[in-house]
C-alpha cells in the first residue's frame, strides 16, 4: 500500500493544467499552492505495480516539469 | 475522533511535503489548506537536536507507545523555527533499519559471532591491558567523532587523557573542521564564531565561501533566502569551485580555480586597503598584524612536522604583501575577473552594508585551510564588520557535535577540555577535576587523525576503539589504511549501529544506543548546547557509547574516576565538565536549564546567553562596552600574511581532472543512516560522478555511461551524471562519497593543512576513461 508525497513542478504558465490533469487520475490527490507555481501531490496505491504505473503516467503528463519526492511508505 | 494508521501516513505524507515547501518557498500557503496535527493523546512529542548536521535544528519526536514514530519541527527552537530539512523529516527511520546492531560480536575463527555485550567488554578490557603491558601506553588509541553525544567524549578524555595517560585521543571532526578551529585560535586565540544564526536575519549581504548552504545547511540557507525575501536589497554571492543548487539561488555566483581562494581573499583586501575602506578606529584599537612561515608542505610523507611561527608586522606590511595581489594578478590565479573581485571587495567595504560571510568544507579541507580562514577573518576585521549583528565570518559545521563534542570537550590529540596539554595550568586543572596525579597526562600531543592511522598501519599503535564514525569509508588515500587496520596483530573495536566497512574490519563490535535512545547533548554551529533525553528504549543489548566507555574504564581499575550510576551518569558528567569552563568567557547552561529549553548558548552568565562574543554590548566577558578580543594576550584580533600557495596535487597531463569530493542533500556523511531510510535511499541510489557537458561530450560519455575514475592512489567506476543537480566546470569532476559500495577516497590523496592537519578532500589529480 505505497504512499507517497511530492512537490511537482508545473511547465511555464500550466500550473492550472496540471492541477486539472492530476486531479483526474486516480489515486492522486492534489494541494495547489495559492501563491507559488508548485503543488503538492498525494499518492496513495494499492500495490507497487499500480504506484509504478501511476508514477510513469504522471511523469508523462505535458504541464509536469519535475516531481521532487518528499515522502514515501510501502508496507 | 480515531485515526487509522493508512490515515496516519497520509497525513505525514502531506505534512512532510508540506514542510519541504516551506523550507525551499519562504511564504508559501495552500489556499486555506493547513497540515492538521494529529488527535491529541494518540502520540507524545518531545523535544529533541537532530541527529544529523551541525545546524542543530530543534526537533519534535512523536512517539507512539515504545515507538519513535514521527517527526516535527519545533517551533520553540530559535534556529529553526519549526522547519526542518528532508533528513531531519525522516530522522526517526534510522532508528528501524531491520540491519541493526542489537547484540555485540566477537571475531572468532575469522567470524563474527554473537556474543553477550558483558564478555564482549571484558575482552575489550583485557586486550587493552594487554596492549598496555606489552608496548606501552601510547600502543591503545580512541577515535571518535563530531556525532559523540557530549558525555561520550567527555569520558573517553577523561580515559585515556587523565587515567591511562595518553594523547592517542582523536575525532573524525579533524577532517571537517580542524582549519575552522585553528583559524580561530590563530586569529582570536579561542575557538568557535563569534556571531550566531540571527546574524542571518540581519545581514545585506551573505557571501558563501565553496560551501553549498542550499544542500548542507538547507535550513540555514532557506532562513537566507526568506532575508532576502523580505529585504529586496539582500544579496547573496556564491563563490564556489563547480555550479550548485545554491549557485542557482543566489544572485550571483563567481567560479573560482580550485586552492586560488587564497588569491581571492588577499586580492579583496588589497582592493579595500587601495579604495580606503579600512575602519581605521576598529584597526587602529583591535588589529594587531602577523606574518608566519611560508613554503609550508603538505604532510604527505609520515612523521611529518610543522610549527608555525609567528612574526609581528605592522599595516605597512600588509599594504606592500597585498601589491602581489591586484585584482590583476589575482584574475590570473583564480579565474575571477578583476571587475567581479572589485564588485566583491566593494561589497565588503561599503559601510552601509553589514556582510556574512559562510564557509564550510571548501574552506576547511584545504592544504592552507588555516591560511584561508585567517584571510576571510581578515576581511572582516579590516572592514571591522565582525561581532556585531549581521557582521560576521561565520564558519558551519557539519555534524551535529563537531562543536560541542570535539571542540569544546577537546577531544584531540592537543587538547584538553580546557586548554591544551602542552599547558601546565590545562593540565593542572584536568587533573584536578578528575582526581588523577597531574603527572597522569602527557604534556606532548601524540598522533593527529592521518598520522593516527599511518601509525596502525606501521605498527606503532596497534589497539584502536573507534566510536560514532566509518573512517573505512572517510578516510583519504583509504586503502593503505583499510590494509593497515587489517594487518596481524592490530585489534580494532567498533562501536556502531549498523554494519559498515569500519564494522567489517572489526574484531569487536559493540552494538550502540542511538540519539533519543540514549540521554545526552550536542553543541551546534553557533555555540548552542542541545539537551536530548532518552525517550524510547534502547533495542536488544545495545548501550549507550557513555556508559560502554565507563564500563571499560571500570574493567581497566579506574572506578574511583567513572563511579555513577546509571540513572543519573548523564547529569554527574554534565555536573563535572562544565566545571572546565566556569568563567564568563565560556560558562555553560546548567543542566536543568538545558533539560527544559530547546537549546542555550555559551557563554550563558546570570541566565543570559551571549549572542555576538568580543563586542562588550553582548559579551560579558570583555573588559568594557566596546570590542575586546580578550583570547589574545594583546587583546586585539590578529591579521594575518598568508599568501597564495597551489595544491599538494594538481591537474597534469597523465591526470588532467580536478577531483572533488562532498555531499548530496539527501545523505548524510557516509550514508549508514541516510541509506537506511528508504525515500532517501531512492532518492538518491548510488554515487556518480559529475561531468562538465563540454568534457563529457571530448570523452563520448552521457548520462549514465560508466566511468572509470583514476588517480595515482587508485580507481573505481561509477555512473557519470551531466547536467544534474551540480555542474563542474571543464577539468573538474565531483563525486558524491555517501557510499560505502563506491568508495572515492580509494582515489583522493592524504595531504593536509601543516597547521591544522585536516585534510583535503577537494583536490587532486584524476583522469577518466569511458568504460
Amino acid at each position: 500500500m505505497p504512499i507517497f508525497s511530492f512537490i511537482a513542478y508545473p511547465e511555464n504558465s500550466m500550473k492550472d493544467q496540471l492541477i486539472k490533469d492530476l486531479s483526474l487520475i486516480q489515486y492522486c490527490e492534489v494541494k495547489p499552492s495559492d501563491n507559488k507555481d508548485v503543488l503538492i501531490l498525494l499518492t496513495d496505491t494499492p500495490d507497487e505495480e499500480t504506484n509504478k504505473n501511476l508514477i510513469n503516467k504522471i511523469k508523462d503528463l505535458p504541464s509536469l516539469q519535475s516531481l521532487s519526492m518528499t515522502f514515501g511508505h510501502t508496507d | 475522533m480515531t485515526i487509522t494508521r493508512r490515515d496516519f501516513i497520509r497525513s505525514m505524507a502531506l505534512k512532510s511535503a508540506a514542510v519541504a515547501a516551506a523550507t525551499m518557498f519562504p511564504g508559501i500557503s495552500f489556499a486555506g489548506w493547513k497540515p492538521t496535527d494529529l488527535p491529541a493523546g494518540s502520540i507524545q512529542w518531545n523535544k529533541t537536536p537532530c541527529r544529523f548536521c551541525g545546524t542543530g535544528c530543534g526537533l519534535l519526536v512523536g512517539v507512539s507507545g515504545d515507538r519513535a514514530v514521527a517527526v516535527k519541527g519545533d517551533p520553540k527552537c530559535s534556529v529553526n523555527k519549526g522547519l526542518c530539512c528532508v533528513k531531519g523529516y525522516h530522522s526517526v527511520q534510522i532508528l528501524y533499519g531491520k540491519d541493526r546492531f542489537k547484540t555485540a560480536y566477537v571475531k572468532k575463527n575469522g567470524k563474527m559471532v554473537p556474543t553477550p555485550i558483558e564478555d564482549a567488554l571484558d575482552l575489550v578490557a583485557q586486550k587493552m591491558k594487554e596492549f598496555i603491558k606489552e608496548k606501552g601506553k601510547d600502543a591503545v588509541a580512541m577515535y571518535g567523532s563530531g556525532q559523540w553525544s557530549i558525555p561520550d567524549g567527555y569520558v573517553s578524555s577523561k580515559l585515556f587523557k587523565g587515567c591511562i595517560g595518553t594523547n592517542n585521543l582523536e575525532a573524525n571532526a579533524r577532517l571537517c573542521m580542524a582549519s575552522a578551529v585553528t583559524g580561530c585560535l590563530t586569529t582570536f586565540g579561542l575557538d568557535e564564531p563569534m556571531g550566531c544564526y540571527e546574524d542571518i536575519d540581519n545581514a545585506d549581504v551573505f557571501v558563501t565561501w565553496g560551501n553549498n548552504m542550499a544542500e548542507m545547511h538547507p535550513v540555514l540557507f532557506s532562513r537566507m533566502l526568506a532575508n532576502r525575501k523580505s529585504k529586496t536589497h539582500v544579496k547573496i554571492i556564491d563563490l564556489t569551485t563547480r555550479s550548485t543548487r545554491s549557485s542557482q539561488a543566489a544572485d550571483i555566483s563567481f567560479i573560482f580555480n580550485p586552492q586560488s581562494d587564497l588569491a581571492l581573499a588577499n586580492a579583496i583586501c588589497y582592493e579595500i586597503i587601495n579604495n580606503g575602506w579600512v575602519n581605521e578606529d576598529f584597526v587602529s584599537k583591535h588589529v594587531s598584524f602577523h606574518k608566519g612561515k611560508t613554503n609550508i608542505g603538505y604532510g604527505i610523507q609520515d612523521h611529518f612536522k610543522f610549527k608555525d611561527k609567528a612574526e609581528t608586522v605592522d599595516f605597512e606590511a600588509l599594504k606592500t604583501f597585498l601589491e602581489d595581489y591586484t585584482p590583476e594578478l589575482a584574475e590570473k590565479i583564480s579565474g575571477v575577473s578583476a571587475k567581479n573581485i572589485k564588485y566583491l571587495a566593494a561589497l565588503y567595504g561599503d559601510p552601509e552594508k553589514k556582510v556574512t560571510s559562510f564557509w564550510t568544507m571548501g574552506m576547511n579541507q584545504h592544504t592552507r585551510g588555516t591560511w584561508i580562514n585567517n584571510l576571510v577573518y581578515n576581511i572582516h576585521l579590516l572592514t571591522g564588520k565582525i561581532s556585531t549583528p549581521g557582521n560576521s565570518p561565520f564558519s558551519l559545521t557539519g555534524q551535529p557535535s563537531a562543536c560541542g563534542t570535539v571542540r569544546e570537550v577537546g577531544t584531540l590529540t592537543h587538547k584538553l577540555p580546557h586548554g591544551v596539554v602542552m599547558k601546565e595550568g590545562a593540565r593542572k586543572m584536568a587533573a584536578k577535576i578528575w582526581g588523577v596525579p597531574e603527572t597522569n597526562i602527557d604534556p606532548k600531543p601524540t598522533y593527529h587523525t592521518v598520522e593516527m592511522f599511518r601509525a596502525l598501519d606501521r605498527g606503532d599503535l596497534t589497539f584502536m576503539w573507534i566510536q560514532v564514525t566509518n573512517p573505512m569509508v572517510t578516510m583519504p588515500k583509504l586503502k593503505r589504511y583499510r590494509d593497515g587496520a587489517k594487518k596481524d596483530g592490530r585489534f580494532i573495536v567498533v562501536s556502531e549501529i549498523y554494519p559498515t566497512p569500519t564494522s567489517d574490519v572489526a574484531d569487536v563490535i559493540l552494538p550502540s544506543a542511538l540519539w533519543v535512545e540514549r540521554e545526552g547533548f550536542f553543541g551546534n554551529s553557533e555555540r548552542r548546547t542541545q539537551h536530548n533525553a532518552q525517550l524510547v528504549p534502547r533495542p536488544g543489548e545495545t548501550m549507550c557509547n557513555t556508559w560502554q566507555i565507563i564500563q571499560v574504564a571500570r574493567r581497566l581499575g579506574f572506578e574511583k574516576q567513572f563511579p555513577w550510576s546509571q540513572e543519573t551518569y548523564i547529569e554527574d558528567i554534565w555536573n563535572e565538565y562544565i566545571q572546565f569552563h566556569d568563567t564568563p568567557k565560556h560558562r555553560m547552561a546548567p543542566y536543568k536549564e538545558l533539560t527544559q529549553r530547546s537549546g542555550i548558548q555559551w557563554p550563558y552568565v546570570e541566565g543570559k546567553e551571549t549572542r555576538w562574543r568580543y563586542n562588550g554590548k553582548y559579551d560579558p566577558a570583555c573588559r568594557d562596552d566596546t570590542f575586546d578580543f580578550y583570547g589574545k594576550p594583546d587583546h586585539r584580533a590578529w591579521i594575518w600574511l598568508r599568501p597564495y600557495e597551489p595544491a599538494a596535487e594538481s591537474p597534469d597531463r597523465e591526470y588532467p581532472f580536478w577531483l572533488n569530493t562532498g555531499r548530496v542533500l539527501e545523505h548524510w556523511h557516509t550514508g549508514s543512516m541516510t541509506r537506511r531510510i528508504p525515500i532517501l535511499h531512492k532518492a538518491v541510489p548510488e554515487s556518480y560522478v559529475e561531468i562538465n557537458p563540454k568534457d563529457a561530450m571530448s570523452l563520448g560519455v552521457v548520462e549514465g555511461s560508466k566511468v572509470k575514475i583514476s588517480s595515482r592512489r587508485g580507481s573505481l567506476i561509477m555512473k557519470a551524471s551531466i547536467n544534474g543537480r551540480g555542474n563542474p566546470p571543464m577539468g573538474m569532476v565531483f563525486v558524491p562519497f555517501f557510499d560505502e559500495s563506491l568508495l572515492i577516497n580509494e582515489v583522493t590523496l592524504d595531504a593536509f593543512c601543516p597547521i591544522s592537519k585536516q585534510p583535503d578532500y577537494k583536490k587532486c589529480a584524476v583522469k577518466l576513461e569511458k568504460v
